[in-house]
């Protein structure tokens, strides 16, 4: 059984229902994303865990304690906030040590857990300072040391990096991550970034309008998109409208353009069109290999990004994004050349 | 642009004199007890006196009173609202305002036929009752001024996520209320205090229709059979309010702002 099951979890605020049948089963001391944009209810599901808000229904376990009813006080998971949340009037040992006092914790033992806590987030001279003396990422780090500090079951992390500059965020998503597999602790991380969801997490929970979309690995998230919108929102997505001209062995044309799925069949029933995907960065442009499917476009637009050469190519009413490496002897594309993309058929991915 | 500075200087000037002009004029003659010579005999004849001593110590004590029950009612009250029922704000503050529409005469008799001696609950019956109804008495009169400096301290802190990240790591509401919300809203709670101070200290219906020897019905009774002692005790009276809106000040400047740095 899940270290920490999530069943069939849902929430109404009035009418609005936020959150509708979640499942989701966390292995004890996985790192899983939850990953969408603004109002798909990732947090409100970090809020359930927590128990700051009350499932409308549905269970939640943790080590197989049914704690939906339970009070935040009563369930043992540490969270981080965006916002720091570090308590202003407290300098930072008595911030760490503020949930051992609660629980009662001898002196001594509190003592020796602090200084654990300030070696373990790399701020030991900083026990004496307040929260309004330390920088974001400072406090941010004091907040992960005093959620973690009373050893909790689960750890919640809520956009904890969205209030950071993007260097000390890149720095920090790197600690965070490196802290929770030497501590071995489960935890759950809400972001609306795909770049840290896909960088830290063991799986990724892809959420749109208070639904599932997809959970997967991150490569499985980035590479295999089982649905539009996981299509459009993790990483640039060329989508394209297909004919299926034999669904059996997976044979599709894009305008008129015959193309072959790296696995058939294709559609269900009589269906006679679907919408493919494909990376910018799995296509090329020029000489295929044997077995290519290969599309004839003509060029609307080159940016050079420095590595990174983008060409905008149109194949009839479709728009497609290249991206290919900029390597020495490339020839020099220009608006209006007709040229020919080419891609794996295992890097067409047929949407759902 | 000059033009305008000019008027309001002006502006100003003249309404500096305006509540300065009196009070120059209150303090002069209260220095004029002897006569042919300025002194501040009047002071120590204030001073002197048994029923100063007796009024200013009840009623700072009565203040003290005030003040500890109006913030374990308001502070509760005022975070309560703020974090589970924002719905019920509007009531709450129409409910906390209302002592600045009623005249303190009509609340006064109200008390008076709630708690009388033939009542359910006779606390004017004995002078320790009568002195809690005109502390609670008093704690209604500085509610508006103590729910108001403290739901301010309170919008300056972010109440629900320090509020929720102590309930994660084991708080219980009391353990939240004492260590973490009232210690960060403690400027609040001293302006709170302050204003009740300076409104007990010299507040007189109350105290006069409860019959009981505050400081205020000292004043009053000074002030209708002496000349040169009520100017002394005015000027006073001003001293301990202005002190009590410096401590105010200096009670907000320790108010530390929470940092947006996101190094």
């Amino acid at each position: 059984m899940a270290f920490l099951t999530l069943s069939a979890i849902a929430k109404r605020f009035g009418q609005n229902t936020v959150v509708h049948g979640f499942d989701l089963a966390v292995e004890r001391g996985e790192f899983i994303s939850l990953l969408g944009p603004s109002g798909c209810g990732k947090t409100t599901v970090l809020r359930m865990i927590a128990g700051f808000e009350t499932p409308s229904a549905g269970t939640i376990m943790i080590d197989g304690r049914d704690v939906t009813y339970k009070r935040p006080a009563e369930r043992n998971v540490g969270m981080v906030f965006q916002a720091y949340a570090l308590f202003p009037n407290m300098n930072v040992a008595d911030n760490i040590a503020f949930g051992m006092k609660v629980a009662k914790q001898p002196k001594a033992e509190i003592d020796r857990r602090v200084a654990e806590m300030l070696e373990l987030i790399s701020l030991p001279d900083l026990a004496a300072r307040y929260p309004y003396q330390l920088s974001g990422g400072q406090q941010q780090r004091v907040a992960l040391a005093r959620a973690l500090a009373v050893k909790p079951q689960v750890l919640l992390l809520d956009e904890p990096l969205s209030a950071l500059d993007a260097k000390i965020r890149v720095s920090l998503r790197e600690e965070i991550r490196a802290l929770q597999r030497e501590l071995g602790i489960t935890t759950i991380f809400v972001t609306h970034d795909q770049e840290e969801a896909l960088s830290m997490s063991d799986r990724v929970v892809v959420m749109h309008q208070g639904r599932v979309e997809q959970i997967g690995t991150p490569h499985a998230i980035y590479n295999t998109p089982k649905t539009r919108f996981v299509a459009s929102f993790v990483g640039t997505l060329n989508m394209l409208n297909a004919e299926i001209k034999d669904a059996a062995t997976g044979l599709i044309a894009v305008e008129g353009q015959s193309l072959r799925l790296a696995h058939g069949p294709v559609g269900t029933g009589s269906a006679t069109q679907c919408t493919v995907a494909l990376r910018p960065e799995a296509l090329g442009i020029g000489q295929a290999k044997p077995g290519d499917n290969v599309l004839s476009c003509i060029i609307d637009d080159v940016q050079f990004l420095g590595a990174i050469v983008r060409v905008k190519a149109r194949c009839g009413t479709h728009s497609l994004s290249v991206d290919t490496f900029n390597q020495a002897g490339q020839p020099r594309w220009a608006r209006g050349d007709k040229v020919e993309i080419h891609f794996a058929p295992e890097h067409l991915v047929v949407l759902d | 642009m000059r033009e305008s500075r000019i008027g309001a200087w002006i502006a100003f000037g003249i309404g500096a004199l305006y509540f300065i002009l009196p009070l120059i004029a209150t303090f002069e003659f209260s220095l004029r007890m002897k006569r042919g010579e300025y002194s501040f005999e009047a002071y120590r004849v204030v001073f002197a006196d048994p029923r100063f001593q007796a009024s200013f110590s009840y009623s700072v004590g009565q203040a003290l009173a005030t003040i500890i029950v109006g913030i374990a009612l308001v502070v509760p009250t005022a975070y309560w609202v703020r974090l589970r029922a924002p719905q019920f704000r509007p009531i709450v503050e129409f409910i906390t305002l209302l002592p600045l529409v009623i005249p303190a005469i009509v609340i006064v008799f109200g008390y008076l036929r709630i708690f009388n001696s033939s009542s359910l609950i006779p606390l004017t019956d004995t002078n320790l009752g009568t002195d809690a109804l005109l502390m609670f008495g008093y704690v209604t009169l500085a509610l508006p001024y103590m729910y108001r400096a403290v739901d301010t301290g309170l919008q300056a802190i972010d109440v629900r996520t320090l509020t929720e990240s102590a309930e994660s790591l084991g708080a219980n509401a009391f353990t939240i209320l004492t260590r973490v919300i009232l210690p960060n809203i403690r400027p609040a709670l001293l302006s709170g205090a302050f204003l009740t101070f300076a409104i007990v200290i010299g507040e007189f219906t109350f105290a006069a229709l409860l019959n009981r020897p505050a400081f205020g019905p000292y004043l009053q009774l000074l002030g209708a059979n002496r000349a040169y002692e009520p100017s002394a005790l005015a000027i006073m009276a001003f001293l301990v309010t202005w002190a009590c809106m410096g401590l105010m000040q200096l009670a907000s400047r320790g108010l530390r702002l929470p940092a947006t740095d996101t190094r």
